[in-house]
């Protein structure tokens, strides 16, 4: 009880009593207890040798990386194509699937709520837990390396991120909007049309810009395990020591998210 | 019309929202539904329409059972009740046309309805409702860009081009400023006269509903407290359906007119 009453009778008010303050104080002392503990775990797993050596050696590699080999740019023109592609199509990809599996996810809209709403949220949580150079990993294995690999890598990984923002923009909508178009004798089919999507259309429109963006700056790692992409010539330059060519790749790489962002800015806002 | 026999509403908490309501509705008949908070009126209409189902007795209009229907079925006998909201309950992104037109969604297929091909029939009406309910000028904005007063004339509009034999409406003016209102009210009444439309109005404003309509219904914990005329509300009417309160200045208004009416008469 915070309020206490001293000698004189009078109300005294305080945000936490001794025995709370004490808890948070011991809270507190075992928070740096842990952190010490592990720091001292780490130190001692660490090569300390290498690290005092590293200023060095970042300056002795970031030398070598300056300038940019700028006449490389000819062979990054077309896997930069593709990178965009990947993230394009495969943010598409997503959309598609994932709109149906957020209808069936959304509480107010499943068929089923026991049996159709968990497959939907396994399919949302399996997707969404494997992130997506795993997933391009697996598809390279299966379908053979190339870009076809990486867009379905991007989509599969995209689904249920999509899935579960709409999903719950599905559970948040007005529902008197919905009732008054059951009212009209609307078919389910037209309460979802006229009462939910109109609904949802800026959510949705958010969420697939910021999913593109996100896919734009996945698509250019997922060719270090071979799914195309700039990834590809990043991983090559990296192979032979071209330090040069790592430069012009990240200034690609960097420019390529700077406009990503910048768009999806500007369609969000045109949107929402 | 509208007939209503022990309908019952119980919900899944145990709530009693409705206890062996019986009602009788004649067709052109506006009545007005009052009660306090929680009395069950908003479930009451809702029950007449399906949007909550009842849990025993019979909703009957004109000679069908509501309350037995399949779905197909009760999506037809949803056409002829238009239903108007408290907080007009307009799709807020769609445009005033859209919404209008969104009342003939029971007439028409969904293809259709989803790219917006009404039938030409549908657009001359929704373009004379508009202008009877004042908003001709308005079908291209989008309904969020309306007033309140606005909105619920959308909404009206809405509910009629159903061509329905009775309005179901839920606290038309309880989210309005008190000139509004009246407006509000008065229109729905002269459209309900026009077309000889029956209405169930809920309605909080006692002396509002005392002003337009017919037939007064109280509803207490679910229950009928109070079938009468308007002329036949009086304090301790009110009392018995709100509870004990000084209710003088809530009916004075009435009384008043009514006095008008009757002293050249006397």
């Amino acid at each position: 009880m915070p309020v206490s009453t001293d000698a004189q009778g009078a109300k005294i008010w305080q945000l936490r009593n001794r025995k709370q303050t004490l808890i948070r104080w011991a809270g507190y002392l075992a928070a740096v207890a842990i952190f010490m503990w592990c720091w001292q775990r780490i130190s001692e797993a660490t090569t300390w040798f290498f690290v005092w050596d590293a200023p060095r050696i970042a300056a002795d590699i970031g030398g070598r990386a300056w300038p940019p080999r700028w006449s490389y740019m000819d062979n990054l023109w077309e896997p930069l194509w593709d990178t965009l592609n990947m993230a394009t199509l495969g943010t598409l990809l997503a959309l598609v699937m994932a709109v149906p599996v957020a209808f069936l996810a959304a509480r107010n809209t499943t068929p089923s709520a026991v049996f159709i709403r968990p497959v939907a949220l396994f399919i949302i949580v399996a997707t969404r837990s494997i992130n997506s150079l795993i997933w391009a990993l697996l598809l390279v294995a299966v379908i053979g390396p190339g870009v076809f690999a990486g867009l379905l890598a991007i989509a599969f990984r995209s689904i249920g991120f999509c899935a579960k923002l709409l999903y719950e923009a599905i559970e948040e909508i007005d529902h008197t909007q919905v009732e008054a178009i059951t009212a009209t004798g609307a078919s389910r089919w037209q309460v979802m049309a006229y009462g939910i999507v109109p609904q949802i259309m800026p959510a949705f429109a958010g969420i697939s810009v910021f999913r593109w963006d996100i896919n734009i700056r996945e698509s250019t790692v997922l060719g270090l395990v071979g799914a195309g992409g700039i990834g590809l010539q990043l991983q090559s330059s990296l192979n032979t020591l071209a330090w040069p060519q790592v430069t012009l790749i990240l200034i690609v790489i960097l420019a390529a998210v700077v406009i990503g962002e910048w768009v999806s800015a500007k369609v969000r806002g045109a949107i929402i | 019309m509208l007939e209503l026999k022990n309908l019952t509403k119980t919900y899944r908490t145990g709530d009693k929202a409705l206890q062996n309501v019986t009602l009788t509705i004649p067709k052109g008949q506006v009545m007005a539904l009052i009660g306090p908070s929680g009395a069950g009126k908003s479930t009451l209409i809702r029950c007449i329409n399906r949007l909550v189902e009842p849990t025993e007795g019979s909703v009957i209009l004109d000679g069908t059972n509501i309350t037995t229907l399949g779905t197909g079925a009760l999506r037809r006998m949803r056409r002829k009740m238009g239903m108007i909201f408290q907080q007009y309950a307009l799709v807020e992104r769609l445009t005033v046309m859209e919404n209008v037109l969104s009342g003939r969604l029971g007439y028409v297929g969904f293809w259709r309805s989803y790219l917006r091909k009404y039938p030409q029939a549908d657009i001359d009406e929704a373009f004379r409702l508009l202008d009877r309910v004042g908003l001709l000028a308005m079908a291209d904005k989008r309904a969020d860009e309306l007033s309140g007063g606005q909105r619920q004339r959308v909404g009206i509009a809405r509910a009629l081009i159903q061509n329905p034999r009775l309005l179901l409406v839920d606290e038309p003016t309880a989210s309005l400023d008190p000139k509004t209102s009246r407006q509000i009210m008065r229109l729905i009444c002269e459209l309900c006269a026009e077309r000889d439309l029956a209405a169930v109005i809920n309605i909080h404003d006692v002396a509002l509903a005392q002003m337009f309509v017919e037939r007064i219904v109280g509803l207490k914990a679910g229950e009928l407290a109070f079938d009468g005329k308007p002329t036949e509300m009086t304090e301790d009417v009110l009392t018995s359906i709100y509870g004990e309160e000084d209710w003088h200045a809530t009916i004075r208004e009435v009384d008043d007119e009514d006095t008008d009416i009757e002293d050249p008469a006397a």
